[in-house]
């Protein structure tokens, strides 16, 4: 798999992972709110990984993971939506678990040993993502504020995935979408008008510290 | 949902350590199990301090919490039954000498 795609599969974990954090609090269960903030937290986690990986022994994960402007970043828009309300955060969640697992699939087979090593660590974590997205799909799959958000979302979670993987997805999900366009998406590298204010946040304590400065 | 005012409570239990007892950690409200099974493996295992778990309704619990004792059978009890006083008397006349 190339860097920029590595690359984007870091930006999407990170900013996933900073966009559940803000339900931490707030959530509309006790139970769920310790489980959402415990899955947001893993994502950053999956990210900082990558992004080692990709900054090599030498490198500095944390300069590649806050130190690029914001055009700069491979996220997929579907993952810089700012979404407080929950039907929307949970389809998110979703489609983006049954994504990133096609995704995962693939990268377990890369050629380079350290990548499909790490996709494979990844993933056993995942699984337990997956559980959790699963639980909640299954129980509103059928409720129409859900299901008007998965078609929303729709074109977003398409455009996480190159062409390649995104029939996939269409058979994965099982949605009954309309055929002509399922497949185009929001594609990865242009960006929401989202990101600009959570960057801000996300490397506003990054750009204020002096240089070096350790923590 | 029945109508038991707890029938979304799950009681958790959770082993520490292989062969070690389970042991109450607390409860998760959830409206069904594979919800609960969600929710307790993040708020009893994430920080690894269990190898497993198990998740109980609090509906399929027997709670048992009257006990008589009318006729004050108090050496039934732990409590109820004083050694020391007889420990010493019994090392007196042995001629041997309590600890400290």
């Amino acid at each position: 798999m190339s860097e920029q795609a590595l690359l984007g599969l870091a930006d999407d974990e990170l900013v996933l992972g900073w966009r559940d954090s803000e339900w931490t609090g707030i959530a509309p269960l006790l139970e769920e709110d310790v489980a959402f903030s415990s899955i947001a937290q893993n994502e950053i986690g999956h990210a900082r990984a990558v992004y080692e990986l990709l900054a090599g022994a030498d490198g500095d994960a944390d300069a590649l993971a806050f130190d690029r402007k914001p055009e700069e970043y491979r996220c997929a828009p579907l993952v810089e939506l700012h979404l407080l309300e929950w039907a929307h955060t949970i389809a998110r969640r979703w489609l983006y678990e049954v994504a990133d697992e096609i995704r995962i699939t693939a990268l377990k087979d890369d050629s380079d040993s350290a990548v499909a090593g790490l996709a494979a660590k990844i993933d056993r974590e995942e699984a337990y993502h997956r559980m959790h997205a699963e639980m909640w799909h299954d129980r509103l799959r059928d409720e129409p504020r859900f299901r008007k958000a998965v078609e929303e979302l729709w074109p977003y979670a398409v455009g996480m995935l190159p062409e390649e993987l995104r029939p996939e997805l269409a058979v994965r999900t099982g949605l009954d979408l309309p055929s002509n366009t399922v497949l185009q998406g929001r594609q990865r590298g242009s960006h929401t008008e989202e990101l600009a204010p959570l960057w801000e946040e996300m490397t506003m304590v990054r750009r204020s510290a002096p240089a070096g400065a350790q923590w | 949902m029945s109508s038991s005012p707890h029938s979304n409570v799950f009681e958790v239990f959770r082993k520490e350590k292989r062969g070690s007892a389970f042991e109450h950690a607390g409860s998760v409200v959830a409206p069904d199990a594979d919800f609960a099974e969600t929710w307790a493996r993040e708020q009893y295992g994430r920080r690894g301090e269990s190898v497993a778990l198990w998740l109980v309704p609090r509906d399929a619990i027997r709670d048992v919490e009257d006990w008589a004792d009318e006729f004050g059978l108090k050496y039934r009890r732990v409590d109820g039954y004083s050694i020391k006083a007889r420990l010493k008397e019994a090392r007196e006349r042995a001629g041997t000498a309590g600890p400290g």
